[in-house]
């Protein structure tokens, strides 16, 4: 019955849009919030029942067989985790604009705004639910169009310019893919992601073949914004509303980006020398040009989008190790990066909400007058650094040792160095934003109020959770990864 | 015989079409022009027996693209008078050597005659659009709910907004940033005012 996280999001969008509209305003984030728990509960629960085959009226009903396996939970649990605090940061950051649209009826922004949200977390369902290429095609869109209109919500010069940038390398992308979904069509006769790597196992030499994977994985390159396709996300993460830049940095440009690529590597492609080479080189670039370019910002959002691509490297260059521990750790990396990379915007949001501004060079001593925001920063950014016993310091070591293995000593050398550069601007970060003295005009500044400070403690508690729980989470989280080559 | 000349008027249709939507001033008539030229490019995969082809092509573009571009529209403004006869002199200079490239382009590909060599899988011709749609692709239908629901809240959030903004993008070079002293809000009671 795992169609149903696909279902029951859609009837509850048609539900919550009926015309008792006042009572339904106050019910959508509630609705919203309802649905991540109930998805989080049965990944961690995994009652067979659910994921098991479906019965059959329901088969019937949709034709839809999708094909689960371990990745496939690991992206259920971050997209459930990742879209609560988004809701939750909603709640906090998008004002209710009353506005009369008839007598007895009113407009509300964040109504709206929450509606988008479960729409986007629908179609990443989708994405990770597709078998074959057509339905993931879908499934993208639906989260890239609700992704547009969300980074636009409230308007402002910025986030048109980000939303544009993103519309335009987002169609970009989708042509290079739809492209490549014809040429492998054309191939394979079909488009499951079973029949497409048998027909290409058949027909490997092929030209066309190797223009479809070209075109798949640039396409695929450009979605979760990797270097040198990285030019629409800092401006998209930076302009989207605070609620949005978590959704975003935390967990979509991960789906439609990394998983997808895993998944095609995994299920359609297959690994090779040139794919391997391809994936390491860009995770590389991706790795230090983002965190290079992330040590000149003063913006604090922007640093953190910045950061977001440099975070990405890793899970490329652990995936170009080609090897089971390579995938588990780009697998880990992915799931640690979407809840501290969703921590930092959580905090990024209090800071630019409670501050009016997010220029960190105005900034300083905002600790003392948010404690909870700058305690559960340090955790983030820790994390992200790779500093020990921290979530992301095992996901890091984990695919250093995969490159080390599999003999590209250079690229895991890069990725130490990397690490270095990682923790030289978010230390810079958290001096010149929390440390320090305070800053003048924030004598009157008070922590951020308990919609945002809940998401920010959850999942600072995930971080370190993860972190210090390895020994245990090692057989359940690492070791299931073997079955996925 | 009869059907090649069906298939060359087609095909003539869909360049003509195809044209007419790039070549349009109108937003809106080139968003109809696109959707015209999809049409008839599913009839001829459907002619051509490939109806999967022909139902994907449908899907892309009455559920997927359609929203996007009338999001797209929505977010344009008309032209002045100056502005317009400006775009119009600088199109003619743009296009003008348009119908030089692809008579080349048409000339290069018959002189060079490439052979592709695909290999096309045997046409299904039992399956008709009915079964695609119903039997095979029905998934799809809940997705191209979930982009007209995307479209719809779309278009309210951008026409139904502040009376301040009222949809349009802000004059002033700053205005829309969030990031200077004058927009910092009262913080007295923790929560924005």
């Amino acid at each position: 019955m795992p169609v149903l996280l696909i279902i029951v999001p859609l009837l509850a969008l048609l539900v919550l849009n009926l015309p008792w509209m006042r009572l339904m305003n106050r019910l959508a984030l509630w609705v919203g919030l309802i649905l991540c728990l109930i998805q989080f509960f049965l990944v961690l629960h995994s009652p067979s029942f659910f994921w098991e085959a479906p019965p059959l009226w329901l088969g019937r009903l949709f034709l839809f067989a999708p094909s689960l396996d371990y990745l496939s939970l690991v992206m259920f649990l971050a997209i459930a985790i990742v879209g609560a605090s988004a809701l939750l940061v909603c709640r906090y950051s998008i004002h209710d604009l009353l506005e009369p649209v008839k007598p007895g009826a009113c407009s509300h922004k964040r109504f709206l705004v929450i509606n988008l949200l479960i729409l986007a977390l629908t179609g990443m369902n989708g994405v990770v639910l597709a078998n074959d290429l057509f339905s993931l095609y879908v499934f993208l869109e639906i989260t890239a169009v609700a992704s547009y209109i969300l980074i636009v919500a409230e308007k402002g010069r910025d986030a048109f310019e980000g939303a544009f940038k993103y519309l335009v390398m987002s169609a970009v992308a989708t042509a290079l893919i739809l492209a490549a979904i014809a040429l492998l069509m054309l191939t394979a006769g079909d488009l499951s992601y079973a029949n497409i790597k048998l027909a290409m196992s058949a027909s490997s030499d092929s030209h066309i073949v190797l223009a479809a994977v070209a075109m798949l994985v640039v396409g695929l390159f450009i979605k979760g914004g990797l270097i040198p396709f990285h030019g629409w996300l800092p401006d998209a993460y930076s302009a989207a509303p605070a609620a949005v830049s978590v959704l975003l940095a935390g967990i979509v440009t991960k789906t439609t980006g990394v998983y997808t690529l895993i998944r095609i590597v995994l299920s359609v492609i297959g690994f090779s020398d040139t794919l391997e080479n391809l994936l390491l080189l860009i995770g590389a670039a991706s790795m230090l040009v983002g965190a290079l370019a992330a040590l000149g910002q003063s913006d604090f959002k922007r640093m953190l989008a910045y950061s977001s691509i440099s975070q990405v490297g890793y899970m490329v260059l652990g995936l170009g190790a080609g090897t089971i521990l390579g995938l588990a750790g780009s697998i880990f990396h992915l799931f640690n990066h979407a809840i501290f990379k969703s921590l930092l915007f959580v905090n990024a949001a209090a800071v630019e909400q409670q501050t009016g501004t997010r220029d960190m060079n105005r900034m300083g001593g905002i600790a003392e007058k948010m404690p909870v925001t700058g305690c559960t920063s340090i955790i983030a950014f820790l994390s992200t650094a790779g500093i020990p016993p921290l979530a992301g310091f095992w996901s890091k070591l984990i695919i250093i040792v995969a490159l080390w293995q599999s003999g590209h000593i250079a690229y895991a050398v890069l990725a130490i160095l990397a690490s270095l550069l990682t923790l030289a601007y978010f230390l810079s970060m958290q001096r010149r934003v929390f440390f320090g003295k305070l800053a003048a005009g924030f004598e009157n500044l008070k922590e951020a109020n308990v919609w945002i400070l809940i998401p920010a403690c959850v999942l600072a508690a995930i971080t370190i959770g993860v972190g210090i729980g390895i020994p245990w989470l090692f057989e359940t989280f690492l070791l299931p990864i073997r079955s996925l080559l | 015989m009869t059907f090649g000349i069906v298939y060359i008027a087609l095909l003539m249709l869909l360049l003509l079409a195809g044209i007419w939507t790039v070549m349009t001033l109108n937003l809106l008539k080139s968003a109809i022009g696109l959707a015209i030229t999809s049409a008839i490019l599913s009839l001829l995969l459907f002619l051509m027996a490939a109806p999967l082809a022909g139902v994907f092509e449908l899907s892309v573009c009455a559920g997927l693209i359609t929203v996007v571009f009338i999001s797209a529209i929505s977010l344009t403004k008309p032209l002045t008078g100056t502005e317009a006869r400006a775009r119009d002199h600088s199109r003619v200079k743009r296009f003008i050597l348009l119908p030089v490239i692809i008579v080349a382009v048409a000339w290069g590909l018959y002189v060079m005659h490439p052979h592709l060599d695909l290999p096309l899988p045997a046409a299904d011709v039992e399956r008709d659009v009915r079964q695609v749609f119903w039997n095979i692709r029905r998934i799809d239908l809940v997705g191209q709910i979930l982009v007209i629901l995307a479209g719809v809240f779309g278009v309210v959030i951008l026409f139904k907004d502040h009376p301040d903004t009222k949809g349009e993008i802000p004059r002033t070079p700053d205005a829309g940033r969030r990031t200077t002293d004058k927009d910092r809000p009262d913080t007295k009671e923790g929560t924005p005012a």
